[in-house]
This record gives C-alpha cells, sequence and structure tokens, in this order.
C-alpha cells in the first residue's frame, strides 16, 4: 500500500485537504467496505429520502418521549449567566462538578471569552449524605482564591434529586466562617428537569433580587427617577448591553442593567487577565428597589422576577427581545412614558437612517420565507422584524416554547399579512424543523451554529443570529437591539442572501447572466 | 539541549508561594498534588485520582463526560441517549471533533443530540418507562441504526431507575444491542471512571452478548487501533502508517468506529492502545479473556513514531520489520523538511502543558523535535501508573500539577511566562489576555490531525502560527 507522501512542509495540509488525498480516500473506502460492516449504500439512500418525506415527518411529530437536537439547555446555565453579570461576582454551581466544565466550555465557545465558575464538587458520599461539607469548604476556598465581591449559589440536577437545601446551608457556612457574615451569598435552585436555560436566569435575578432587596413585600419602597433593564439570557449582550447604555445616555435616563455581562464577556487583552470585570454594581442592585419601573427586555426569561418586582411597588413592563423599527419604537416611547423625556432627535435620526436602509434593499427581502429558532423571545423578535421587511416568517420553533407562547407568536403573526403562512411550534426541537423544512420549504434560516446540520442537510443557507455560535466569531459584540442593532441584523441577513444569490449564479456559460455586478 | 529546565527559577518557593492561598486544610491536601520532579525520581512525586477540592475551580469534568463524550459518543453507527435533563446532552453535542465518515441522521449519528429530556414527574415517578419508549421512537425513525447505548446522568442513579432491565427487554425485542451506562456524573472524580465504566459496559454488553461478524476473514497480521478519538482524523493519520507497515487495522476504537468493530475486536493479534488511561481496561480484560496482547504506542512527533512502529513492528515478521524501516524512511525527508522549516522559529521556547490523561506526556517528544522545551506538565485526570509513565518523558526540574485549579495555573504561568500555554478552551482566553500564546491540545484548536507524521506536520505549523503571530506584539498601547 505505497504511495507517494502528500504533506509537505512547503505547504502544509490539514484535515481540510490531507483526507481528500487519494491514499486517504482510498484508506477510508476499505475501512468502511472491510470492517464497518454497516448498511449498503442503496439502503441509505433509500433511508436518506424517506426521512425527507412528509410520512417521516407525520412520524417525527408523534414522537412522545426522545427529543433529538433541542434549542434549550439547562437552568444552571442560564443562572450563571445571570449571577456572571453583576460586580466581582463568582458562581458556585452546588452539585457534580461536570456540569460546571461543560457551562464554562459552552459560554466560552460562544463568547470567546473566559468563563469563571466554581462547583462544590460532590461525588457519590454526597449523594449520600448531603453536600454540607461540599458548601462549608466551598465557599471558603472560593473566597480564600478569587476574591469575589459576591458569590452566587445555583445547583446542578443532582443537588435537587437529593433535596439540599441550599438556604439553610449558606448560614450554616456563615456560621462556620467559610464567609464573612455581611458577605452576599444569594442563591437561586436551579433544578436541570424543570424548563430550561431561560428559567434558570429568571431564578437568579430573583434570587439576587431577593437577597439584596429582602423578601416581603412593599409597595410604599420610595422611588426615585431611576429604571431598571433586565436584558435576560442574550447571546449578543456584549453589543446589545452596550447600545442599552448608550440609548440611555441619550435619553439622559439614569438605567441600570440588572446583570450586565457586556464587561464581563468581553475584556480586553493587554497582558493582564481580568476574572471579573464590570457588570451591575452591588450598590446599584441594592439601589434598584428605588426605582420607578423596570423593564424586561425578554418576558420569559423574567416571569418571577417581574411579579417580585411589580410586588415591590414598581412599574413593569415587558418585551419579547424587541428589534427592528417598531420593536425599537414601542421599547423608545416606554422609556420616554416613563423618563418624562422626549426620545431624543439623535434616535430619531437613526430611525429614518434605519428605515433608509430597508427602503433601499426591500426587493431582496419582500416575499422570502424564513424558519426561525431558538428562545421563545428571539423567535417573536425576529419573527415581528421579519414581517416589518416584507419576508414571510413561515416555521417558528422553539423547544422552550409553551402553549402560552404559541397562541402569542400566531397572535403576532395575525397581525401582517406577512404572518398568513406562519405557524409557530413550541416544545418542538430541530429533528422536528428538518422535516418541515424538507416538506414545507423555506429560503432562509435563522438560527445559531447548531443550524448548520439543517443547512447541510437542506441547502437552506443559515443566518446564525442567536446564542449559541460557536463557528462564526464576534457577532455578538455587535448590537441586535435598537435602530444600530437592527441594522447589523438587516445587513446580516442581506449580506447572505447576496452570497446566495452569487453562489447560485456563477456557473461560467450556463448561469452566470444572473451574476450581476450591481444588485 | 540541556537535561533539565528551570534552572535558576525557584519553582519550589511558588509552589510554596501559592499554596500560602488556600485556607489551611485546602492547602494540606492541594500540596501533595503539586511537585518539581526531581533528578532520579522514580516518579513524579504528585498523588492522583483523588476528588477534588470544592470552591477552586477544578478543570475537570465528570463520569458522563468520560462515557458519553469520549468512549462511547464516538461510536457513529449506534445512538447515545443522553439519559436524564436536558443540559448534559447539549453541552456536550458535537464539542470534542470526533471525526467519521457517515450520512448523519440516517446510517450516523454521531453529531446529533438525543436525549430523554427529563422533567420533574420523571424524577419523581421514574423515567423507564419513558425510556422504553425513547428507545422505540429512536429505533422508528432511525431504522438503520444498529445499537443503543443508554448514557446515565446524575438523577438516574439517585432515583433508583432500573435502565438494565430495560436494556435487557429493549435489545431482545429489536434484536439489537441496548447497552445501559452507570455513567451518572457524580461517581468518581471525573472523566476516568466514565472511561472505565464505558470499558466494563462494552465487556458486559458487547463481548459477553455479540459475536464476532460471520464471516470475518481473520489475517495474522490483524490490530486494533484502541484510545484513539480521531480528533481532527488523528486515528486516520494513525491507519495510514499501520497499514503502510503490512498490518490490518480491523477496529477503530472509538473514533469513526462502528458496532462491528467492537464486535470483532477479540479477532485481534494485537491490541495497539493510545490513549491508556481511558481504555487500557479492555486491553486488560482482552488479555486475560482471549489471550490478546496490547501494547503502547505513541503517534506524536517523529522520535516516538518511528520507536512506536518499530516496537510495533517487532510484535510481526521480518516483512513486517523491513516496511517499518521502509516507512520511517520514506517520511522522513517530509519530516526533515518539517524541522529544518520550523525548529528554528521555535527552538528554545518554553511551554506549560496542562491536559487530561494522555497527552501530558505523549506530546512532550513532539515538542522536542522542534526543539521546544516542556517547563511544566500535569493531568486533569490521571492515575498513578500516568505519572509513573510520565517521568521519562520530562526533565528535572519540572513543574507537575495534577488537577491543577485555575488559580494555581494562572499563577504558575505568571510567574514562569512560558512561550506557549497547551492545554484547553476553559484555560485559552485567560492566557491568550496575559498576551501568551495558546493552543488548545484537546481538540487541536480546531485543526488537526496531530498523529502521526502527516500530522506532526500539523502539529508544528501550529505551534509556529500561535508562538509567531504579530498580535502579541501589540498588546501594549504606546500611550
Amino acid at each position: 500500500m505505497s504511495h507517494p507522501v502528500s504533506q509537505s512542509a512547503d505547504k502544509v495540509i490539514d484535515h481540510f485537504t490531507l483526507f481528500r488525498q487519494p491514499e486517504y480516500k482510498e484508506l477510508l473506502e476499505r475501512k468502511k467496505t472491510e470492517f464497518e460492516y454497516g448498511h449498503s449504500d442503496e439502503e441509505v439512500a433509500r433511508v436518506s429520502a424517506w426521512t425527507k418525506t412528509e410520512e417521516y415527518k407525520e412520524k417525527n411529530f408523534a414522537r412522545e418521549a426522545v427529543v433529538i437536537n433541542p434549542t434549550k439547555a439547562c437552568q444552571p446555565i442560564g443562572a450563571m449567566f445571570a449571577a456572571q453579570g453583576f460586580e466581582g461576582t463568582l458562581p458556585f454551581v452546588h452539585g457534580s462538578q461536570g456540569c460546571v466544565a461543560y457551562y464554562r466550555t459552552h459560554l466560552t465557545r460562544h463568547f470567546k471569552e473566559p468563563n469563571s465558575a466554581v462547583s462544590s464538587s460532590m461525588t457519590e458520599d454526597a449523594a449520600v449524605f448531603g453536600g454540607l461539607n461540599n458548601m462549608i469548604d466551598g465557599l471558603a476556598n472560593a473566597y480564600a482564591l478569587y476574591k469575589p465581591k459576591m458569590i452566587a449559589v445555583l445547583t446542578t440536577c443532582m443537588a435537587e434529586v437529593i433535596g439540599d437545601d441550599l438556604s439553610g446551608f449558606i448560614n450554616n457556612a456563615k456560621n462556620k466562617e467559610s464567609v464573612p457574615a455581611d458577605f452576599p451569598v444569594p442563591f437561586a435552585h436551579t433544578p436541570a428537569f424543570v424548563g430550561s436555560h431561560i428559567v434558570g436566569y429568571d431564578n437568579m435575578i430573583k434570587g439576587v433580587l431577593t437577597h439584596f432587596w429582602g423578601t416581603s413585600e412593599n409597595f410604599d419602597t420610595p422611588k426615585n427617577e431611576k429604571i431598571n433593564l433586565i436584558p435576560g439570557f442574550d447571546g449578543f449582550a456584549v453589543g446589545n448591553n452596550r447600545e442599552l447604555k448608550r440609548i440611555a445616555g441619550l435619553f439622559g435616563i439614569d438605567l441600570t442593567i440588572l446583570s450586565d455581562v457586556s464587561d464581563n464577556f468581553d475584556t480586553p487583552a493587554d497582558g493582564e487577565y481580568r476574572m471579573y470585570d464590570g457588570g451591575t454594581p452591588l450598590e446599584a442592585t441594592k439601589e434598584a428597589v428605588h426605582a420607578k419601573a423596570t423593564i424586561s427586555m425578554q418576558e420569559y426569561c423574567t416571569p418571577q422576577s417581574l411579579q417580585f418586582i411589580k410586588e415591590k411597588g414598581q412599574q413593569v413592563a415587558k418585551y419579547n427581545y424587541p428589534m427592528g423599527v417598531t420593536g425599537t419604537d414601542e421599547l423608545l416611547m416606554k422609556l420616554a412614558e416613563l423618563s418624562g423625556k422626549p426620545v431624543p432627535a439623535e434616535l430619531k435620526l437613526e430611525r429614518g437612517r434605519l428605515v433608509d436602509a430597508i427602503a433601499d434593499s426591500h426587493t431582496h427581502l419582500h416575499g422570502k420565507r424564513f424558519a426561525v429558532y431558538g428562545d421563545p423571545d428571539f423567535c417573536l423578535g425576529m419573527s415581528k422584524f421579519l414581517m416589518e421587511l416584507g419576508a414571510e416568517p413561515v416555521h417558528i420553533l422553539s423547544t422552550s416554547g409553551s402553549k402560552k407562547w404559541e397562541k402569542q407568536v400566531q397572535k403576532v403573526l395575525d397581525a401582517s399579512p406577512f404572518g398568513k403562512s406562519g405557524k409557530a411550534y413550541g416544545g418542538k426541537d430541530l429533528w422536528h424543523l428538518r422535516s418541515l423544512l424538507f416538506t414545507d420549504k423555506v429560503d432562509y434560516i435563522i438560527g445559531n451554529s447548531y443550524g448548520k446540520y439543517l443547512e447541510r442537510d437542506t441547502k437552506i443557507p443559515l443566518i446564525r443570529l442567536t446564542y449559541p455560535i460557536f463557528d462564526r466569531h464576534h457577532h455578538h459584540r455587535y448590537p441586535t437591539w435598537g435602530y444600530q442593532g437592527a441594522l447589523n441584523v438587516l445587513v446580516r441577513i442581506l449580506d447572505r442572501i447576496f452570497e446566495d444569490m452569487d453562489a447560485n449564479t456563477n456557473i461560467v456559460g450556463e448561469t452566470d447572466y444572473s451574476f450581476d455586478l450591481v444588485r | 539541549m540541556s537535561l533539565s529546565v528551570n534552572e535558576g527559577v525557584d519553582v519550589k518557593g511558588l509552589v510554596d508561594k501559592v499554596l500560602e492561598a488556600y485556607p489551611e486544610k485546602s492547602r494540606k491536601r492541594r500540596a501533595k498534588h503539586l511537585n518539581v520532579l526531581e533528578a532520579e525520581a522514580k516518579d513524579c512525586g504528585v498523588k492522583s485520582n483523588i476528588k477534588s477540592i470544592p470552591g477552586v475551580m477544578t478543570i475537570r469534568g465528570c463520569a458522563y463526560a468520560g462515557s458519553k463524550g469520549v468512549v462511547w459518543g464516538p461510536i457513529k453507527d449506534m445512538i447515545h441517549i443522553s439519559h436524564g435533563p436536558v443540559g448534559c446532552g447539549y453541552y456536550s453535542w458535537s464539542g470534542r471533533r470526533n471525526y467519521y465518515v457517515g450520512d448523519t441522521g440516517v446510517d450516523s449519528w454521531g453529531t446529533m443530540h438525543f436525549t430523554s429530556d427529563f422533567q420533574e414527574k420523571d424524577i419523581v415517578f421514574g423515567g423507564d418507562k419513558k425510556l422504553h419508549k425513547v428507545i422505540e421512537e429512536i429505533n422508528e425513525l432511525f431504522p438503520l441504526v444498529n445499537g443503543i447505548s443508554i448514557q446515565s446522568e446524575c438523577p438516574i442513579g439517585l432515583i433508583g431507575d432500573d435502565i438494565e432491565a430495560v436494556a435487557r427487554a429493549k435489545s431482545e425485542e429489536l434484536g439489537k444491542p441496548v447497552v445501559p451506562v452507570r455513567c451518572e456524573g457524580f461517581r468518581g472524580v471525573s472523566q476516568s471512571l466514565g472511561h472505565h465504566i464505558a470499558n466494563d459496559v462494552i465487556r458486559d454488553w458487547i463481548f459477553e452478548k455479540t459475536e464476532p461478524k460471520e464471516g470475518f476473514v481473520s489475517t495474522p497480521y490483524d490490530v486494533t487501533i484502541i484510545g484513539d478519538y480521531n480528533i481532527g482524523g488523528d486515528a486516520w493519520a494513525s491507519r495510514i502508517l499501520l497499514e503502510e507497515i503490512g498490518l490490518r487495522v480491523i477496529a477503530q476504537w472509538s473514533g469513526d468506529g462502528t458496532l462491528a468493530e467492537l464486535e470483532n475486536t477479540p479477532k485481534a493479534k494485537v491490541n495497539l492502545i493510545h490513549c491508556y488511561r481511558s481504555m487500557n481496561y479492555i486491553a486488560r480484560h482482552m488479555e486475560e479473556k482471549f489471550g490478546i496482547p496490547w501494547m503502547e504506542y505513541n503517534f506524536f512527533g517523529p522520535s516516538q513514531i518511528a520507536e512506536s512502529l518499530r516496537k510495533i513492528a517487532a510484535l510481526f515478521d521480518d516483512t513486517i520489520k523491513e516496511n517499518a524501516e521502509k516507512v520511517i524512511a520514506k517520511y522522513q525527508p517530509m519530516v526533515d523538511a518539517v524541522i529544518a522549516k520550523f525548529k528554528p522559529r521555535l527552538e528554545g521556547k518554553k511551554v506549560m502543558i496542562y491536559v487530561g490523561g494522555l497527552r501530558p506526556r505523549h506530546v512532550v517528544d513532539a515538542y522536542h523535535d522542534l526543539g521546544m522545551e516542556i517547563v511544566g506538565t500535569g493531568y486533569e485526570f490521571a492515575h498513578n501508573d500516568d505519572y509513573q509513565r510520565t517521568q521519562h518523558y520530562v526533565k528535572e526540574g519540572t513543574l507537575i500539577y495534577d488537577d491543577v485549579t485555575a488559580f494555581e495555573l494562572e499563577k504558575f504561568v505568571e510567574v514562569m511566562r512560558p512561550d506557549l500555554v497547551a492545554s484547553g478552551i476553559k484555560e485559552k482566553y485567560v492566557f491568550q489576555k496575559m498576551g501568551l500564546p495558546f493552543r488548545q491540545m484537546h481538540s487541536w484548536d480546531y485543526s488537526g490531525p496531530y498523529h502521526g507524521y502527516d500530522g506532526f506536520a500539523i502539529f508544528a505549523r501550529d505551534m509556529d502560527l500561535a508562538i509567531n503571530n504579530p498580535v502579541w506584539g501589540i498588546m501594549k498601547a504606546p500611550f
């Protein structure tokens, strides 16, 4: 089996080309035919074709138990994300240690940033006796080594199944002087078998606020002119939170973002590693109880938190990942209403520029059919924006979506002629979406990196606009909210449309009459 | 190259200083995991495979990661159910770059995520019924699946589910292997127990319950590759060399592997083990049960590759031995050219390694081949036998750290200022922000393969591009 050496020092070839060399192609073929005992090519082709049929779709949608390629993670990662948006905060995950390695890895791969969190490293003995000692030692170690200003405790499903009581454990640890008695240790129970990462986010926000604001109702808390805003679990938080702060600055509104990861998840490379950076100051978090109102940018990330805040006597307003012209209009008008200040002229100018851009490009968007998947709020905001562009959201899918959410999406679709082909799929996953894409085709998919497998199978171009994005870099540093953000989203969609157009018209002498220079 | 490293650096003093930050109880425990290698030492002088201390930011994972993520996940023609809540399977979905060839979703499922997505009612009432249904639905929607594994997440072992009973019933019903794996994340101290459990399940649920394929014709040259997960195509870049010296690789465990390859493995004449840590168990079992000898080899870097090829060939006849020499000679000009090109750019550069259970020793000589020095190394989940196997790779004065904490690694790197840190994704951005070149040594930083002669060229290129990128020179603002 001698063959020439394909590798060379001059031009080193890696997996992209190495395995396409004849010697490797032959090797793979030999492995397959002699040792794998797989199914015949014909059988594979037959089944492959079958998975694309209406019949398969019906079977697929009849599933009751197995979940395949879901668009949801578990509670703790959402809680960890929420905790990491507070000043100097170290998340402490009570339970098995592997979970923390997974959450850190996931967030790191998206933000391309370090992600710090510790585990109480519970093992079999803790499963039997409970994890109290792990909490006592763990808090002491974390406090000594990492010098946080706050430790936010959350749980893995292991600790939840055995029923560890965080409140009692933390008090116990404080009695044992693991951390000073007045050191803030908010907590949230975050069972992975209830809800998903968006519920975990809500639980941690509520946990932190409960810690600083107390548990009792207090409608009489003196109010000031400040406004709080909770962004929700958002992969674009770095760009978005900064954009929100800029907008608030233009208004002259004193805005407190409750959980602001934008600096913590975007630290500079200048020779110094910052384990903590930025975040909502603890003092501001405490003070936030006196704000006149709290805005939630993602309703489904904050139901319990908003209820809690309401009970403190604040006005609350909730949005569903507001994007685009009218989405931003609504948000800005709410800010104007709450603050009593007019929408700044500069923002009005930005609005005009955004509408101008849409007008310039509308011909390429009108009537284009989209599948949208992701978290419930993202799906709502994205679908609204698409309809505003004259595009049609067709399949709108969220594994975290409920029946209530489906109805809400339907209402949004019903409000526009561009929503007539749309349908919401709550509790469904990306394998369901695969069937939908084969049986009721769309032009583009909007989702995250996991959608690349759908793109490969269906050849429908994917636009990555929601968490997690592992295989494209740095988009999260640009906002998707505000008029500026809407412009970014518009350009991302248009770029993909134009790239797709060029790719479909570039065969010399065959299709390239449509390979237009000007589009 | 000198026989020792870190000369003139007070590494012991550094260790002591770093330990000072710990509360006393933890300081005593951590001290046992840190050491500076002494001349003539018989091992690395660290304790290992011990529980991580709570709250210190261990880099380790869990048993589920060791079983689903490492051993079972890459078997491409089986579907691996992440049994329990949704997260574990979600986070480990397509994370490890176990390359394979197949029609994903039709006859292969490596980059898909299957879960029973436990809800509260499953915790309260048990999940066995649901598991039955999950398996039925999988078999109906994916009729070409050759087997199914049940990868237990934490709650399974805590709520008393009988997944073995479900597996037995379903195996019989479907006529396909359904294997239960008790790899709950709270078991053991790291990924390592997950490897062991996964190995034992192959022993008990594949070897015990299935047969080698009918019609499989043996030859005297049949070997297997055990413990190569085909990261970026590593196993292929290894397989090609074994085939070139005249051997027949009848199974890959488990990168690009199939159920049939597992079943046929007892037909091998010798099992060749790359990742000793994760798969020595099954090799030892096959030695006892089937009398198949096993041998460790190392396909990182030309020195080790040549040595390994000769050692492997020595187990066979003269033809194979001659072939091995021919293959080594054939690749030598390419290797020489790679070294001529990259060594001048890398010579004398200092590296600190922190990886899993094999590479902290296995990649050392590949760096040496490029004239680089290893000033520190350590494992996430090694056992004592790994540290024994490490000692001859590294030099006197090397800092050894077992189950290092983020705090320790950061402090060690800060003071020792190596030219390259070779570790994982959780460590990557910490050190890059400190201005240090970094390579991910679990995933090959999305490059690879690194195994074999073809892989060495890529390894050399990648170390060069990390260390000699201009970005490290513009970290400091001129104002």
